[in-house]
């Protein structure tokens, strides 16, 4: 095999080879990013129907309730960001940290009847953590609902 | 006192890297004798300076002397004795601390063993381990001071982190530091190498052994932290793809391929600018994980306490480290290309494509780790990368490279054929192909074409393993293998079982949350889980519920777990997982929450099959790393080099 | 010098230069919009006498401080003389939000500790902690007379911002007419 020949087959297989991977991250990153989102921005009707999403705010107090069905673990509770809220039903266990009054995100999808059904969630780390997301919407959502207020708007 | 004195030799020690990163280095380029004799002096002088400190904060640790900040926060005098010791690297603080006097004891270490280096070599090996540990310094006294005092004391410390009172998290960070800060060691060896203007093979000899055992540490680190996050974090997940994991994950991928090129140049004396490159990138990514971890830019399950500062900190400190190294790559590896050649068909080739296909996958989970931050600093939103991503890209990129441990490791260095690899690999091929087809429908519930292709490229890694292990034999017997031929067999058998840990487990676990009532069961896997109620529990820092979970299988009794969930003094909740571990599979139950006051509780049953063989592969692969950094020919060039080095100055 | 060995270099500063604007970006810091707002009504008891309930409106006319506190936060701890050293310039009042705690512990830890506060309010489920948003403890808040947020520190005050920024701002809103 010449020089020349074999300079181009090396060349050949490790193209091919960042090629195929190029195309993966791509199909990847095309079909497994999930946003974030507020229920101010859920309620707005910005989040994506049939698709994945991450839902992001405080468990509001007293919201929460058990629909256990025989054996299955079923919760439902609402999100907010203290202006609007979402309500979301998870089948499963809640992690260690879940509390009404504390930070929460969850990740499914939006349901016909307008409740996020979770595959996921995930509650804060420690005590003093709380997701960034979270903190964003909450303060996001608390200068809607001042403004709001102020303009005499109400919610 | 006692934490003036820690203090004060921590500022010692940073005096003393300085003094070892710039006159050593300067020595060896203008030709000063003294010094470049100041190298081992100095880097023995910093380990011993940090030693002491380290031991200051263990003693402030097991006193518990909540007049020291650190110690305030994560402890507690209700901790039982062995977590105030692992307490120190708890925290930010403690691990920086440890971070240090590991790359300090490497440092020594290479002054002990690297006897036969030229006082050259030596002097700037040192010089760069000592730039770095003065940065690393500089960053714990200035942003991160672990002897910082609060006063008044206070009575009682808030305790550690309930996560981290376990036995795995105790081993756990020293294991990962160990290699993180390992491969600052062959990124020593590469930068004074380049320095002094000389990449032959005997560099690369010097390299080898010391990237094996960072990579030994780094393999059990990580082997460690998946199977605390099974056991502690109480959801029966091994791997989570969390940026801190992919932290310890793309140095590791990256000084796989470091290992197989430094292999390369040492033999043919091949791929020396590429390898250069490799060990920079390596210790890059070290310090990048450190950076993600400690800067809090990316949220993280593990949540560190994070602060701007430190993170800028560290990016000051990577940019400056990785781009000098890059500018001397720039400058100087022109010069130390190799011209050795080797046909399209030849161990080399294959061993080029394993780096390339090692480098592109340490990339791709560098892009799904770094994108969130990419698009947030782009302004397009807030975005998390999830595992589906990083499971999509890496498995389609490891099945070429399972394919060719068979393929390179029988090829022949510099020419071979297809057909001749051919013949040595066909058995292995057919057996491979049968085994893993019939393996599924034998052995498991039901089969599944992944499943299948799992086991096809576990048992086909397998198989070419032996034949070459045959192959190394032959004319001389089993006990005829070198050590580093031991090396390379364990290193890719343990592949094999870890492709068959997490094929078998990803495809064939079954999961479900339930609500039990006492006396409830449920059946999962061919398992009877009966659930007969919880009964209070008291531990020394923590009270909670612990469940008793009846096992059986058609009748007979297997076992019976005991879940538990804590609450700690400070606050926190707690889930134990009752595990019941096996070769075959392992039975895992964890309290959800009690659902009303009848004795009810959520819980969560697992029947995870070959679990244990993902971190059984691991620590077949670690055993590999240690028999290859134990050859004799490492050794035996040591004395060599020592005797020749003697008669010289005789 | 050959070109390609340069690329290494070029990626690599790439990728600093989005790691520096991540920092920038840092998701932690969150800009208070709750900074130039009228400060959330609430009513609530304070710690020594529960019959006793403060509500903005009764501090309307004069500057005063919201210390968010709690006795199982350990910086709280740290800042906790700086506080004391504030309130002994007597320039403003200052009110403490003792968030998510226990009465006894509470009381305790004043009591080993001293108390700095004009009263304590106690949000035992930290209701009021979301309106004011309130997402990690310790946190002060500045009030100007017309009940308006002035100025928000997210953790514990030290004596610099204490002099440089604090004391200054108090100053200021005090001169303000009301």
């Amino acid at each position: 095999m010449k020089a020349r020949h074999k300079r181009f087959a090396f060349l050949l297989v490790g193209l091919s080879v960042l090629g195929v991977a190029a195309w993966l991250v791509f199909q990847a990153l095309g079909n497994n990013l999930s946003y974030f989102f507020s229920p101010t921005e859920v309620v707005e009707g910005k989040a994506p129907e049939g698709h994945v999403f991450r839902l992001g705010g405080l468990v509001q107090p007293g919201s929460f309730r058990r629909e256990d069905k025989g054996q299955a673990v079923v919760a439902r509770f609402v999100v907010t960001d203290n202006h609007q809220s979402v309500e979301v039903r998870y089948s499963g266990i809640l992690p260690d940290l879940f509390q009404e009054g504390q930070g929460v995100i969850a990740q499914g999808r939006m349901g016909p009847d307008g409740v996020f059904m979770a595959d996921e969630v995930l509650a804060k780390h420690d005590e003093n953590y709380m997701p960034p997301e979270v903190a964003a919407a909450l303060e996001e959502g608390h200068r809607k609902g001042v403004a709001n207020m102020a303009t005499g708007g109400g919610q | 006192m006692i934490p003036e004195i820690g203090h004060f030799a921590l500022i010692l020690a940073l005096v003393i890297a300085l003094v070892q990163g710039v006159f050593p280095i300067l020595g060896a380029h203008r030709g000063y004798a003294s010094w470049v004799a100041l190298a081992k002096p100095a880097a023995q002088l910093q380990f011993l300076m940090l030693l002491v400190s380290f031991a200051c904060l263990t003693w402030a640790f097991l006193q518990s002397d909540f007049s020291v900040l650190y110690v305030a926060e994560n402890s507690n005098t209700r901790l039982p004795q062995i977590f105030k010791f692992s307490a120190v690297w708890g925290a930010h603080e403690g691990s920086l601390l440890l971070w240090a006097l590991i790359l300090s004891a490497w440092t020594a270490a290479v002054t002990v063993f690297g006897r036969s280096l030229s006082p050259l070599m030596m002097a700037r090996v040192v010089g760069v381990l000592g730039l770095v540990a003065t940065g690393f310094l500089a960053f714990l006294i200035f942003t991160s001071n672990p002897f910082e005092r609060l006063l008044p004391a206070v009575a009682e410390g808030r305790d550690l982190n309930p996560l981290l009172q376990d036995i795995g998290l105790v081993m756990h960070p020293p294991m990962l530091y160990m290699g993180y800060v390992g491969f600052a060691i062959p990124f020593a060896f590469a930068i004074a190498a380049m320095l002094g203007g000389r990449l032959d093979a005997a560099w690369a000899r010097w390299s080898r052994p010391w990237t094996q055992i960072a990579w030994v540490f780094l393999t059990l680190g990580i082997a460690l932290g998946s199977w605390w996050a099974y056991y502690e974090l109480g959801w029966g997940g091994w791997w989570f793809w969390d940026p801190v994991e992919n932290a310890s994950f793309m140095p590791w991928l990256a000084g796989t391929a470091l290992m197989h090129s430094l292999a390369v140049t040492e033999k043919r004396g091949a791929f020396k600018a590429w390898t250069v490159l490799l060990a920079i990138f390596t210790f890059s990514l070290s310090l990048l994980g450190t950076f993600l971890v400690r800067s809090g830019v990316l949220t993280s399950v593990h949540a560190f306490a994070a602060d701007p500062s430190r993170g800028l900190f560290i990016l000051l400190f990577l940019a400056v480290v990785v781009g000098s190294s890059l500018m001397l790559y720039a400058a100087r590896a022109s010069k130390v290309r190799s011209h050795v050649r080797f046909e399209l068909v030849s161990r080399e080739t294959a061993l080029l494509l394993n780096n390339v296909i090692l480098v592109v996958t340490t990339v791709s989970i560098l892009l799904g780790t770094l994108y969130p931050l990419i698009i947030d600093a782009l302004g397009a939103g807030k975005i998390s990368v999830g595992p589906p991503y990083f499971n999509a890209v890496f498995i389609p990129l490891t099945v070429p490279l399972a394919i060719l441990i068979g393929v390179g490791s029988l090829a022949r260095w510099k020419r071979d054929s297809f057909a001749n690899i051919w013949v040595k690999v066909r058995v292995a091929f057919v057996a491979s192909l049968v085994f893993g087809i019939l393996f599924p429908l034998v052995a498991m519930q039901h089969f599944s074409w992944q499943a299948a292709l799992g086991m096809v490229l576990a048992f086909w890694v397998f198989f070419s393993s032996l034949k070459v292990m045959k192959e190394y034999a032959r004319g001389r017997g089993i006990g005829g293998l070198s050590l580093s031929q031991w090396g390379m067999t364990f290193g890719h058998l343990g592949v094999a079982v870890f492709i068959t840990g997490i094929t078998l487990t990803s495809i064939y676990s079954s999961e479900k949350d339930v609500r039990l009532v006492p006396g409830d069961s449920f059946s999962l896997g061919g398992y009877e889980f009966l659930f007969k109620g919880t009964t209070h529990l008291q531990g020394p820092n923590y009270q909670g519920d612990r469940g008793e979970i009846v096992i059986t299988r058609e009748g007979e009794p297997v076992t019976v777990l005991y879940p538990e969930k804590r609450n700690y003094l400070s606050g926190m909740p707690m889930t134990e997982a009752g595990i019941d571990a096996g070769l075959t599979r392992d039975l895992f139950v964890a309290l959800g929450e009690p659902l009303d006051d009848q004795g009810a509780w959520a819980v969560r049953i697992y029947h995870k099959p070959f679990v244990r063989w993902i971190w059984l592969g691991a620590l077949i692969m670690a055993l590999g790393g240690v028999c290859s950094a134990a050859d004799k020919r490492y050794r035996l060039l040591a004395r060599r080099e020592r005797e020749a080095l003697a008669g010289g100055v005789a | 010098m050959k070109s390609r060995y340069l690329i290494p270099l070029a990626v690599f500063i790439v990728i600093v230069g989005f790691l520096a604007v991540g920092l920038k970006n840092d998701p932690k810091r969150v800009p208070s919009p709750l900074v130039g707002k009228p400060a959330p009504r609430f009513e609530l008891p304070t710690l020594y006498d529960p019959e006793e309930k403060i509500t903005p409106e009764k501090l309307r006319g004069k500057v005063w401080l919201l210390n968010v506190w709690a006795s199982w936060c350990v910086s709280c701890r740290a800042e906790h003389e700086v506080i004391k050293r504030l309130a002994r310039m007597n320039l403003v009042p200052v009110y403490g939000l003792n968030y998510k705690d226990e009465e006894a512990d509470a009381k305790a830890w004043l009591g080993q500790l001293g108390n700095p506060y004009e009263a304590s309010l106690v949000d035992r489920e930290g209701n009021v902690g979301i309106d004011w948003g309130v997402y990690g403890v310790p946190e002060t808040f500045v009030i100007d007379k017309k009940g308006i947020i002035r100025h928000k520190v997210i953790g514990p005050v030290n004596d610099e911002i204490l002099q440089e920024t604090l004391v200054p701002l108090i100053r200021k809103l005090i001169e303000e007419e009301g």
